[in-house]
């Protein structure tokens, strides 16, 4: 095979901690190559070095053969290299036409001229399925859209190497079909594609080789069609990994959180972001609200945490009206919450790792006599807990929790809110950017939750996770329930659908499906 | 053995490297003020630099002189310090200070009924109050309006100065001198020895027991930030007030509280410069407070941490009273005002400058890596 990258053992240290370990990394040309590894394994830091943003202490990296030394990010656009970020890099209030220019646009006399790009671009939509309205601004079109024009950038600029930071993350399931089809078609056409992705099912689906790198080392190069899901996982975590989550059948109790018409409209618009939305959570039971980013999830969690006001509706609690209640009174009364993003809502990064622990207890008797602080009790309490729950970090309890991992991070939330034993747990995207080892932890957690009596709401963008763990599922679509389901009721396909708002079952007020 | 293991620690951690930071940053402006005094008068600038450097601590009229200039600084110092801890900047340390000077002459002049040793206490508490209420104002409007606080707090130096003038003339003002009225003498602080051992002969510095009630509001912030729920919570408040509020920590009376205690402190500094027994009284005059602002520098130099602001405000202070010596090389006040301008806010500059390149370095390595970092801890625990 003629190799377009080759990086060849590459070892890059940090102080204390060897982050690629004589990687090798061998991109041939047409493929599509998986770098496949856990969070932690060394992919960014391996990149970086393909982007020159690191200076590696040990290899050569060639590029058709020939030895290069990459400086910088531009030196990677020189030699074709481009590379779609999990965060897309668009200027929000830029059309797509505008965004794809950015940085190599046509000028006549200092004027910007666009009709010649605007054709190219045409024909490259065109070739390869890429539909994009150039015209529209890149706050107005969706996600899928918005990653349509990363890659049409990548095209413009001629790359010839195409790398994929995990760029399903944010899709629906109809559009990460799309992009598979796109990947495969740009592949056929000549262009090299390394996909950097820890899902296994995306690997198996596309992919022609793979490489698995595990702790900073490259522990295996396989063809993808000799190596089962099972397998790659294994070679991933070095060891078996349960991939499917074993529980026994839901026993739903009597009803802990009941949603009756809740309504939050936006401040700013005044359009209703949560719609009339009914649902009830019962003790033993794991519900899901499945839907695409941004249809609502977040305004009905901080609704029913109490973050925000709702502007119709009601909230109860064991029976109990909470609608006025305030966060902490709520937490007090039984309901833990594991927030959407650990370190902007779960966690305070400048506190050590006790003081976050105690972040929800800290006021409790036990922790605070007089109005001072037990610190001697939380940094013991904080001990049992990272004994319990298996956090790592590497001072203990006083570990700066900025610098912990994120795998890590999320125990420690889980880990706080779990060991309040409360009644209702609300767990928003737990998993997100977690390794196949956290992810597996977490949903024991979770199923354990819902197997000790405790009701459990989790709220989910990943279609695996939905039909995994729970026991009922939600579908919300712009801030509606559009269809209240048991998961061996559906396929991904049909809950896509519902989920994109392609497909409703059921009318106003026809919430309460599961217990009729 | 276990404290030779806890000094290794502090010097390897981050306290020490704070402090070298500290110590880096005012080196910076010693030597950017030395340049001014080259070039102002270079025959002479060696002999002036030396005598702004010692001249602090010549004697023990000076040392006094010294501490007693430190005092209102290092209230508004950790006044501005406290705010900083708790995410707020308060740069209104101007306003609350003469509104708590103006509240403590008040009472000094007027409630002459009270019994001699408790006359001075009451004057501290109703400056702490004036303070106290002169921070809630932008405090208020931030947590239930969403108001910047440096806007608010700028303006309210404002009206506080003028509000202070004009009450001066309606009730306290002493027309001779255009500036308020003597306390009672009961008003005072007592000297408490001080003003027998900080002198030279006859020559006596204006050292009071200010100092201790300085010292003891840097130990009292400090027990609230490091041991108390309140400085918990307000520590919280300030890291990351999303993570607080999702806590069910109430963000809002953290923010007014905040403001409360940081304004009480810089009103106790305007009480505990004017009820010194000097006979200085606030001068009728549309001046700001200068002592508020230069909080802002001794916060910065002392990084927020209170007992760093007592080091921060000595070493201020010393500076000032080492500039008096200076005009005996004929050294024009001005330039003596300039250089210690510069020597103080290139420090803080530095300082400054230093924070800021070291997070950029963080932010760029973090977003260039985009968890390179992680890789690397995650490494390490295996």
């Amino acid at each position: 095979m003629e190799f377009i990258i080759e990086m060849c053992g590459i070892t890059k240290e940090f102080p204390g901690v060897v982050a690629n370990d004589d990687v090798t990394l061998q991109l041939g040309k047409g493929e599509i190559h998986a770098l496949l590894g856990e969070n932690g394994a060394g992919k960014s830091t391996l990149m970086s070095v393909l982007f020159g943003l690191y200076r590696p202490e040990k290899g050569v990296i060639k590029i058709k053969g020939e030895p290069v030394k990459i400086q910088g990010p531009n030196d990677a656009t020189r030699f074709g290299i481009g590379m779609v970020h999990q965060h897309f890099k668009l200027i929000h209030n830029f059309t797509a036409l505008e965004n794809i220019v950015l940085g190599v646009e046509t000028t006549e006399k200092g004027m910007l001229r666009l009709d010649g790009a605007r054709e190219r671009i045409r024909e490259l939509s065109d070739r390869y399925h890429l539909h994009v309205a150039l015209d529209a601004r890149i706050s107005d079109v969706t996600v899928g859209m918005q990653q349509r024009v990363e890659i049409l950038k990548m095209l413009y600029r001629e790359n010839e190497i195409l790398i994929f930071d995990e760029p399903t993350a944010v899709l629906t399931p109809q559009e990460t079909e799309g992009l598979m089809e796109t990947m495969r078609e740009l592949a056929a056409e000549g262009k090299s594609i390394l996909f950097i992705t820890h899902k296994l099912n995306e690997i198996k689906a596309v992919a022609d080789r793979c490489t698995v790198l595990r702790k900073g080392r490259c522990v295996a190069v396989v063809d993808v069609k000799d190596a089962s899901k099972e397998d790659l996982s294994e070679m991933m975590v070095g060891r078996r990994v349960g991939l499917s989550i074993r529980k026994t059948e839901a026993k739903p109790g009597k009803v802990i959180l009941e949603a009756e018409h809740v309504t939050v409209k936006s401040r700013t618009s005044g359009v209703a972001l949560v719609n009339d939305v009914s649902f009830r959570v019962r003790e033993g039971e794991i519900v899901c609200v499945a839907g695409i980013d941004g249809n609502g999830q977040s305004e009905l969690v901080y609704a029913l945490t109490g973050m925000s006001p709702i502007d119709a509706g009601s909230i109860r609690f064991e029976g109990r009206d909470i609608t006025a209640d305030s966060v902490r009174r709520r937490g007090i009364g039984g309901m833990a919450h594991i927030p959407e993003d650990r370190q902007k809502y779960g966690l305070v990064l400048d506190y050590d790792l006790a003081c976050n622990l105690a972040l929800q207890t800290y006021f409790t008797p036990r922790f605070c006599r007089a109005g001072f602080l037990k610190y001697k009790e939380i940094y013991r309490y904080a001990e049992t807990l990272i004994d319990r729950f298996d956090i790592r970090g590497g001072r203990g309890a006083g570990t700066p929790v900025r610098g912990m991992s994120g795998g890590n991070q999320q125990k420690a939330i889980v880990a706080r809110e779990i060991d309040r034993d409360p009644k209702l747990l609300i767990a928003v995207q737990p998993t997100r950017g977690l390794d196949v080892g956290a992810i597996e932890y977490i949903h024991r957690q979770i199923v354990a939750e819902r197997e000790r009596g405790k009701g459990v709401l989790l709220i989910s963008l990943e279609l695996s996770e939905v039909m995994d763990v729970s026991d009922r599922i939600l579908a919300l679509c712009a801030g509606r329930i559009v269809a209240d389901v048991r998961p061996d009721e559906v396929n991904y396909r049909e809950l896509g659908l519902y989920m994109s708002g392609s497909k409703t079952d059921i009318g106003e007020g026809d919430a309460f499906r599961g217990e009729a | 053995m276990r404290s030779v293991e806890k000094l290794r620690r502090f010097v390897s951690g981050d306290h020490a490297s704070d402090a070298l930071s500290s110590l880096m940053a005012i080196a910076v402006g010693l030597f950017v003020g030395f340049l001014i005094l080259l070039f102002s008068n270079p025959a002479q600038a060696p002999a002036g630099f030396g005598a702004v450097l010692t001249g602090g601590f010549s004697d023990m009229k000076n040392l006094g002189q010294t501490l007693y200039f430190a005092v209102p600084i290092i209230l508004t110092g950790l006044s501005v310090a406290f705010s900083m801890k708790t995410g707020l900047f308060n740069i209104g340390a101007s306003g609350q200070f003469v509104v708590g000077a103006y509240a403590a002459i008040l009472v000094g002049v007027k409630c002459t009924f009270l019994p001699g040793h408790t006359h001075w206490i009451v004057a501290l508490l109703a400056a702490l109050a004036a303070g106290a209420l002169w921070g809630a104002v932008p405090g208020l409007l931030k947590a239930y309006r969403n108001v910047n606080e440096v806007i608010t707090c700028i303006m309210m130096n404002y009206v506080g100065m003028h509000l202070v003038n004009y009450l001066i003339v309606r009730t306290v003002f002493d027309p001779l001198k255009n500036q308020t009225m003597r306390v009672a003498a009961s008003a005072n602080l007592p000297k408490m020895g001080f003003d027998a051992i900080f002198r030279v002969g006859n020559n006596v510095s204006g050292a009071n027991s200010g100092v201790l009630v300085a010292l003891l509001m840097a130990v009292v912030l400090w027990v609230i930030l490091q041991k108390t729920k309140l400085g918990y919570e307000l520590k919280a408040c300030g890291l990351n007030e999303k993570a607080a509020r999702y806590a069910g920590i109430d963000a809002h009376s953290g923010i007014v509280i905040s403001m409360m205690i940081s304004g009480a402190m810089a009103g106790l500094g305007g009480a505990l410069l004017y009820l010194s027994g000097s006979g200085n009284g606030i001068s009728v005059a549309d001046v700001l407070a200068k002592e508020g602002f230069n909080g802002i520098p001794v916060a910065l130099l002392g990084l927020n941490h209170p007992i760093g602001v007592v080091a921060a405000g000595l070493f201020v202070s010393c500076l000032t009273v080492g500039g008096f010596n200076m005009q005996l090389y004929e050294f024009a006040p001005e330039v003596i005002e300039i250089m210690i301008a510069v020597i103080i806010y290139f420090s803080a500059f530095a300082l400054l400058l230093q924070g800021f390149l070291r997070s950029r370095g963080h932010r760029f390595r973090a977003k260039a890596a985009s968890g390179a970092f992680l890789d690397a801890e995650e490494a390490k625990r295996e």
